[in-house]
């Protein structure tokens, strides 16, 4: 429990100095709203029909972008990291596209698949897929040889030992590419949103809102959605992965605490 | 008694280095040899060979009169490095059952035999608890059982107590010698200590330098019943640590070149770094 007091200590800390920086007139009010307000608006929010259904757009989308990342990703992975021929044949087009900005693909994205919720979820599969392949390959790259030696020993066969020793051994890895893809799409929803004008998600609110003044305090509140969002995310895959792999060099050392 | 093992002029090179020149022996059923030699003489290249894990450049292994080509089905290997060896992600009793997956299809029956297999070594209470839980030993000995518990013709041990402390390398020798004693296993030991190749053996195969050759093959004459005291300071015992010492240490002809421990770690590297690239080219076929 202690980490968590601590990071409210943190958040509490964040809230006075902006608090203060709005108090002290650094930044005007109109352009910054002091925290209450921020909050008492999304209270607000919460309570109208239309914000709640731009939240679940922005939610279904991701999740279903993160599902369709995981769907490609981790076959993809597997594939690239246990056969060296197709890993080097496809090694330039992969390190091409992965570091172009999703954003950048987004007036491709809008003429080839219009601006509804299809191309948020292409450009977020599109980011997210990164960290779980690149996991997936690196953890293949990583196994202990002895380990194959050990199933190997034992009788098992090249299919076997893959699914007896690499696929348990690379699940940690992958639940790591997961916890960083969940993060990614959701910026990447949110930010299609925003700049493909779409008609509903969380991001087409904070642009439609951003747009009559002296709306700064809807604008934060709509922020304030995502982070909550994103942090709950994190938080339950985390334990979940700290739960499921409690063997793993990664999550061991907090698992003991 | 009948032949388990038979090595016939078997040779392994790395590219144009040879680990392995010509080693010929065999291992009797129910008998424990034990080969001593330098480190990075070849006796892990001779140990993988057997055990089916690389393909000898010349010569063949026969286990109970069939020729290896690949892994035997009824052969246990215990490594050296149980830290590595034993797969993290399952239980002590799930790393026991591991070898059981491919031959004992009943999954009660694969339990029953992995828990026997566990008290064999003394860790009856220690099945659902993870590797690295355990200290070093106990890993050592969940190794030992889940080599056990597939009742192997022939049990291979690569330095198996190399990587332990002393108090507790001598209880898992006297481990080994009663639990063989118990199941009558058929057990080949790589070791570079001379004094636990004496101890445990019923015979010591002692190795050149590499390339490995056999240099002499002695019978163990000491009471089967061993005491790490009493047998250690017997004068049969002395004698023959003696023997193998010169035997390994001033061979005719071969006097060791001034850098040799240096030259014996870096030959030792260097197949170890060749033959996990074999490895990776094999499986990548």
């Amino acid at each position: 429990m202690r980490p968590f007091v601590r990071g409210l200590i943190g958040l509490g800390v964040l809230l006075l100095v902006w608090d203060g920086v709005v108090r002290l007139g650094l930044v005007a009010a109109d352009n910054l709203p002091p925290p209450a307000e921020v909050g008492a608006r999304l209270v607000d929010l919460l309570g109208q029909e239309e914000f709640l259904r731009d939240v679940v757009a922005t939610v279904l989308a991701w999740l279903i972008a993160v599902a369709v990342a995981v769907a490609i990703a981790v076959p993809a992975g597997l594939i690239l990291g246990t056969i060296p021929s197709v890993r080097t044949a496809t090694r330039m087009l992969i390190e091409f596209l992965r570091p172009i900005p999703p954003v950048a693909l987004i007036p491709l994205t809008m003429i080839v698949v219009g601006s509804g919720p299809d191309a948020k979820i292409f450009l977020a599969v599109y980011a997210s897929i990164w960290p779980i392949l690149f996991n997936i390959i690196y953890a293949l790259d990583d196994i202990d040889p002895l380990l194959l030696d050990t199933a190997r020993s034992f009788g098992h066969r090249r299919a076997r030992v893959l699914a007896t020793v690499a696929l348990p051994h690379v699940a940690p890895f992958a639940f790591t590419g997961l916890r960083l893809s969940a993060a990614i799409a959701l910026i990447v929803t949110v930010s299609t949103e925003y700049l493909a004008a779409s008609e509903l998600g969380v991001g087409a609110f904070i642009i439609t809102v951003s747009n009559s003044p002296n709306s700064m305090d809807d604008v934060l509140a709509g922020a304030l959605v995502i982070g909550v969002l994103g942090y709950l995310v994190n938080e339950v895959l985390e334990r979940a992965g700290r739960r499921m792999f409690r063997w793993s060099d990664t999550t061991r050392a907090e698992a003991l605490t | 008694m009948p032949t388990m093992l038979e090595v016939r002029g078997l040779a392994h090179r790395y590219g144009s280095y040879a680990a392995v020149e010509n080693l010929s022996f065999t291992v009797a059923e129910d008998e424990l040899a034990c080969i001593v030699g330098p480190s990075g003489c070849g006796k892990s290249t001779l140990l993988r060979c057997v055990a089916g894990l690389i393909k000898p450049t010349a010569g063949g292994v026969t286990l109970h009169g069939d020729p290896v080509d690949g892994v035997p089905a009824d052969l246990a290997v215990v490594f050296q490095d149980y830290s590595r060896s034993l797969f993290p992600w399952l239980s002590v009793r799930g790393n026991v059952e591991f070898p059981l997956r491919t031959r004992v299809s009943n999954r009660t029956e694969r339990r029953k035999r992995a828990e026997e297999a566990l008290a064999w070594v003394g860790l009856e209470a220690a099945g659902s608890k993870y590797p690295w839980q355990l200290s070093g030993g106990m890993q050592q000995r969940v190794s030992i059982a889940r080599a056990l518990a597939c009742k192997p013709a022939l049990l291979l041990m690569d330095e198996p107590f190399a990587s332990v402390d002393a108090q507790t390398r001598a209880d898992l020798e006297d481990l080994l010698l009663r639990v063989r004693r118990e199941h009558g296993s058929t057990v080949l030991l790589v070791t570079h200590d001379i004094d636990e190749s004496v101890y445990l053996g019923d015979r010591v195969l002692v190795l050149s330098k590499s390339p490995a050759s056999i240099v002499a093959d002695l019978t163990v004459t000491l009471p089967a019943q061993r005491d790490q005291i009493a047998t250690r300071g017997s004068a049969r015992f002395v004698e023959l640590r003696t023997e193998i010492a010169r035997l390994l240490h001033d061979r005719p002809g071969a006097p060791p070149p001034p850098n040799a421990a240096n030259s014996d770690a870096l030959a030792a590297e260097r197949f170890l770094a060749a033959e996990r690239e074999e490895a990776r080219q094999q499986s990548s076929h």
